[in-house]
């Protein structure tokens, strides 16, 4: 008899399930059901979003160089997980070649991001000749703790595509799964546990969009939030963004690689500090 | 003979009056909207009149634009983007914009008494500040308009359409260049309306743009009240809305916007803090202080109004402050040696003085300096309050004008903590004598700008913009093309 | 009891940011001082300036027409004040006592192997006892910045309380040549250990040594006197000298001593202009502010 895998979330470096106790089951092409997954809550959003700004600090302020090492080791241990992944493709309806597209486009997705990370910023920022005796200079930094509503007509590359920048540009990221198809996202979550990446930096929810994006939406604490074209949600979505002024990032369309993915999630800060002309006289070096 | 060798005994010198003259400016008596390069009367025949703030006095009468006069002037725009300025050269249009800088220079000190006039602000900063950085910030964009594809080199650039652009009352002229300036340049046109309080030198560089042979349409000003504004918003047809002014209004555009194709930039309120560490060059801090919250009477959303010193400097940087505020001069903008002009409007100083009295019912002590003020127009004398913490609302709103708060602190870690501990994130200053400690605190506040050891210091290359409530998008500098850029 | 070096009393521990200190400087230059201020401000100007001769080729001569000029700026306009006092070497006090006498103009004598102060304390001491025994009333003696960039601050201080004991009743101004200490943080350190060693003035430069009165320096020495007088309720004289050849140079260094220090400082019992040039410059602007009529430097005495 074969023993069906549990399929939780992933909060704060932890595999619980939700705190509502609910479940839905998910079916394959046949109608039988293949597994039963959590359907979370928007308290569950609620502590994802406290993992989540608990260890922004910490994240952001990895070196560059660090969070590049973390993103290619989550490469590696997809790769090392490839079969499980595909065998999770194909039981919710992808074909055998599209299922090996996918996982291969999601492993190339994070090593391209691994790459980005300390480098991005040189790209990104700028030393600004002020007309004054000042060194000025504008530097990206992370938002802070984003909301991401996977794309939702794929189980895998849906989610990675905005996790990667996101965490790539030092953010941390709350994550609803994509609801029909949600079975890679756990499995995901166990690569980005095992692929040192801090707990609590990424979060993953599974359960119903229009439960959970609006939660994200509406979160305070939530400084930005990144969908793909969700239909009539994209409105309520948006004036649900306003209350904290959050960055409402609604694509109709990501691809799975962009400099334009992390720096969307970037703040700029401008730095000024004095320059000091040494001597009264004039200075010719 | 042996004359005398004394002082006369006499040492109370003062300054006298300096005004600065106003005979070679030229206003008219009734503004209209400016549509396609025409000056043309509002659709409702209506006008207000634009006071100077320091007297009271009726400048001129402003034509009030309505939902329809809006739709003309968004239809202008569209036809001469579609028609005119998108089909131009980069280097074409950057010589138009390089033209409008060069004629604002030559009538910067028009600009200047125009703006102290309608704005209440002295004339040492429309003069000094105002308006070059205004002519500045068009000769910088101006640059930039045949070299896009260097701005965004991960993307091919290319105009949104119609920018509607809504801008605030405390920089009128500046916040124009901001926003005209990189809008044009990016191959956008436009449609802006200046603050109902502020609309004269809107309408002068109107004049300017009229004379320079901007295509008829690419700028068009359509001034009025709180409801041109929300017509601007609501076009179906504008493809773009920046907005510099409250946060609340902030929000109101945004969710106006939901769901629709248009992109925004908002740059809105802030209270930042202004760090003291006992290490800073003190006198410079206590200018610093003076510079982040009386600087154009407080009315800077920048402004550093939530100061904070440590704990073992407090007693002498508040007595050297205080010492400071006492060489302020506050009164007649037009006079060349005032500091602290008027208060833009008498809402503005309604609203100020209500949280002074909000402060002292909280408790907090107030200090005032012993300047006197005018007895006719909005002034407020610059005031300190003490004995504040983070709970107060006069530490967590922002009042808009001469106000300051000081709370003290002890560590780095309290007062980052607390620094972050507001809905906005403009800016924040940082006074230390410690390069490691100034790059700790820089990288750790969360505010889109830092100036360490130095405050309120703006220039056309430097990006400026908020985290958080304090809004999004940048302007200036290469990052602030990007918001009129697909 | 004898005055030490003691760092802890002084702030001279304060950090000078010279960028901040610039754009302060610049917004005192933006003072527009007109009409009735700005003749009140001219005749202030005249009545501080130490007329001021310090030159090898010195002869009694010259220092006898000076000192008639300090008492004569501009005899054909009533009402103008006199200078401040004569500012001579040593050994040209004697001339100057007889040139001004009874007249109410100082004698001011520089002192301690002026200009570069590079002599034994003996020497600076006698220098100091024989110009104040010819008849000088203030003495404007010069630090060691040899010492002082040497770190030996003990040394300077205690020099500093030496001459002033060797000064007597006569005023004793501590010159701190600030172009030769270079940064705003040593002039600083240097104003707090003249004034606290006994300065009753401090002075910026001989007047040798370029720059020499720039406004951030003078800031920068105000800014000392004020605290010190925050702490202590003890005033201490400022003396910019070298570089200030404008009446609009002089006003603006008004405007600096007003907005720091405050009106009580505005006498030349407490600020000094070392100049030999700027006395005509203010009596032009002054006799055009009369007229209306811009004036020629032929029509105004060069003594």
């Amino acid at each position: 008899m074969e023993i069906l895998k549990t399929y939780k979330i992933y909060i704060g470096g932890a595999f619980p399930r939700t705190e509502s106790g609910r479940y839905y089951p998910i079916v394959d092409a046949s109608g039988s059901t293949i597994a039963n997954v959590c359907l979370s809550s928007r308290k569950d959003v609620r502590n994802a979003v406290v993992a989540a700004r608990k260890v922004f600090g910490g994240w952001s302020e990895k070196t560059a160089f660090n969070r590049g090492q973390i993103l290619y080791r989550m490469a590696e241990m997809l790769e090392g997980r490839k079969l499980q992944f595909l065998e999770e493709l194909t039981k919710q309806g992808s074909s055998k070649e599209a299922a090996a597209l996918e996982v291969q486009e999601s492993i190339d997705c994070l090593v391209y991001y691994a790459g980005w990370a300390d480098k991005f910023q040189q790209i990104a920022s700028s030393v600004n000749p002020v007309s004054s005796s000042h060194f000025n200079f504008s530097a990206l930094e992370p938002m802070g703790v984003i909301g991401i509503v996977a794309a939702q007509e794929t189980s895998l590359i849906g989610l990675v595509k905005f996790i990667a920048p996101a965490i790539c540009g030092g953010n941390t990221a709350v994550v609803a799964a994509s609801e029909a198809f949600p079975l890679c996202a756990v499995t995901f979550a166990e690569v980005v546990h095992s692929s040192d990446v801090p707990g609590g930096v990424v979060n993953i929810l599974t359960g119903k969009v229009s439960e959970l994006a609006p939660a994200m939406a509406a979160h305070m604490d939530v400084n930005a939030l990144v969908t793909e074209s969700l239909g009539e949600l994209d409105k309520p979505l948006a004036l649900a963004c306003v209350d904290n002024l959050k960055r409402n990032l609604a694509y109709q369309h990501a691809v799975p690689q962009g400099l334009q993915y992390i720096t969307a999630l970037q703040e700029v800060k401008t730095t000024w500090h004095p320059i000091e002309q040494i001597g009264g006289a004039s200075s010719s070096y | 003979m042996a004359k005398k060798n004394t002082a006369n005994s006499q040492t109370e010198w003062d300054y006298a009056a300096s005004p600065e003259s106003t005979s070679h400016i030229r206003l008219e008596k009734k503004y209209q909207l400016f549509i396609n390069n025409e000056w043309v009367e509002p659709s409702s025949k209506k006008y207000f009149p634009t006071i100077n703030p320091a007297t009271e006095d009726v400048l001129a009468e402003i034509a009030w634009a309505t939902d329809a006069d809006v739709d003309k002037a968004v239809k202008a725009a569209r036809k001469a983007y579609t028609e005119v300025w998108s089909k131009m050269s980069g280097a074409e249009r950057g010589k138009y914009i390089y033209r409008i800088a060069r004629m604002m220079q030559e009538r910067a000190r028009e600009f200047a008494v125009i703006e102290s006039l309608d704005s209440g602000k002295p004339i040492r900063e429309s003069r000094d500040v105002d308006v070059p950085l205004a002519c500045n910030h068009f000769f910088y964009y101006a640059g930039w308009a045949d070299k896009l594809e260097y701005a965004m080199p991960h993307k091919k650039p290319e105009a949104l359409g119609v920018a509607g652009q809504i801008i605030p009352w405390n920089f009128p002229l500046l916040m124009a260049a901001w926003k005209i300036a990189p809008a044009l340049a990016a191959g956008n046109t436009v449609v802006l309306k200046p603050a109902e309080t502020t609309s004269l030198t809107a309408l002068k560089l109107a004049e300017i743009i009229k004379d320079s042979g901007l295509p008829p349409g690419v700028v068009n000003i359509v001034t009025g009240y709180g409801d041109t504004g929300a017509a601007i918003v609501n076009h179906p047809d504008v493809d773009k809305i920046a907005f510099t002014g409250s946060t609340n209004v902030g929000k109101i555009i945004q969710r106006a916007v939901a769901g629709t194709h248009k992109k925004t930039t908002l740059e809105l309120g802030g209270k930042s803090a202004n760090i003291i560490f006992d290490d800073a060059p003190i006198d410079q801090a206590v200018e610093g202080i003076i510079n982040g919250i009386f600087f154009n009477q407080g009315h800077v959303c920048c402004a550093g109004s939530r100061l904070f010193v440590q704990e073992n400097v407090a007693d002498l940087v508040i007595k050297k402050l205080k010492a400071r505020m006492e060489s302020l001069y506050v009164g007649d903008p037009l006079d060349k040696n005032t500091d602290i002009g008027a208060i833009n409007s008498k809402e503005q100083l309604d609203t100020i003085n209500k949280y002074i009295k909000i402060g002292k019912a909280e408790g907090a002590e107030i200090y005032q300096s012993d300047c006197s003020i005018p007895s006719k127009g909005f002034f407020c004398k610059p005031t300190l309050f003490t004995g504040v913490s983070q709970s107060h609302v006069i530490t967590q709103e922002e009042i808009f004008g001469p106000v300051l708060t000081i709370q003290t602190f002890r560590t780095i870690d309290e007062v980052i903590q607390k620094a972050n501990n507001t809905p906005y994130g403009l800016a924040a200053g940082v006074w230390t004598d410690k390069g490691s400690r100034i790059f700790n605190l820089t990288t750790k506040l969360r505010a889109g700008v830092i100036w360490a050891n130095t405050y309120n210091k703006f220039d056309p290359v430097s990006p400026f913009g908020g985290y958080k409530e304090s809004g999004f998008g940048r302007e200036g500098g290469v990052h602030g093309l990007s918001a009129y850029l697909k | 009891m004898k005055k030490t070096y003691n760092p802890s009393l002084m702030l001279s521990n304060t950090r000078i940011d010279k960028v901040g200190v610039e754009e302060r400087v610049a917004r005192f230059q933006t003072r527009s001082i007109k009409n009735e201020s700005k003749k009140q401000g001219l005749h202030m100007v005249l009545n501080m300036i130490d007329l001021t001769t310090l030159e090898g080729k010195d002869t009694p001569g010259k220092v006898q027409q000076m000192c008639y000029k300090a008492q004569h700026l501009h005899d054909v306009h009533p009402g103008l004040p006199t200078v401040a006092a004569v500012c001579v070497y040593p050994s040209m006090v004697s001339i100057a006592r007889k040139a001004l006498g009874n007249s109410s103009v100082k004698i001011a004598s520089v002192s301690t192997a002026f200009p570069s102060g590079q002599s034994t304390r003996e020497i600076k001491l006698a220098d100091t006892k024989f110009a104040v025994e010819q008849g000088a009333d203030e003495i404007d003696m010069v630090i060691s910045r040899g010492k002082f960039l040497a770190g030996e601050y003990s040394f300077v201080f205690d020099e500093i309380a030496a001459i002033k004991e060797a000064c007597g009743k006569a005023r004793l101004k501590v010159i701190l040549e600030t172009g030769e200490l270079c940064t705003l943080d040593h002039v600083r350190m240097a104003s707090d250990i003249a004034i606290h060693a006994g300065a009753d003035f401090i002075k910026t430069s001989t007047g040798k040594i370029q720059p020499a009165a720039t406004m951030q320096v003078t800031y920068t020495m105000l800014m000392a006197i004020k605290d010190y007088y925050d702490q202590t309720g003890i005033m201490i004289g400022m003396k910019p000298a070298g570089g200030i050849s404008t009446a609009k140079l002089a006003l603006h260094n008004l405007v600096m001593v007003k907005e720091i220090l405050g009106n009580p400082w505005l006498s030349n019992e407490w600020f000094r202009f070392g100049a030999s040039s700027l006395a005509n410059d203010v009596l032009m602007q002054l006799m055009k502010s009369e007229s209306g009529l811009y004036q020629s430097p032929d029509y105004f005495s060069i003594d």
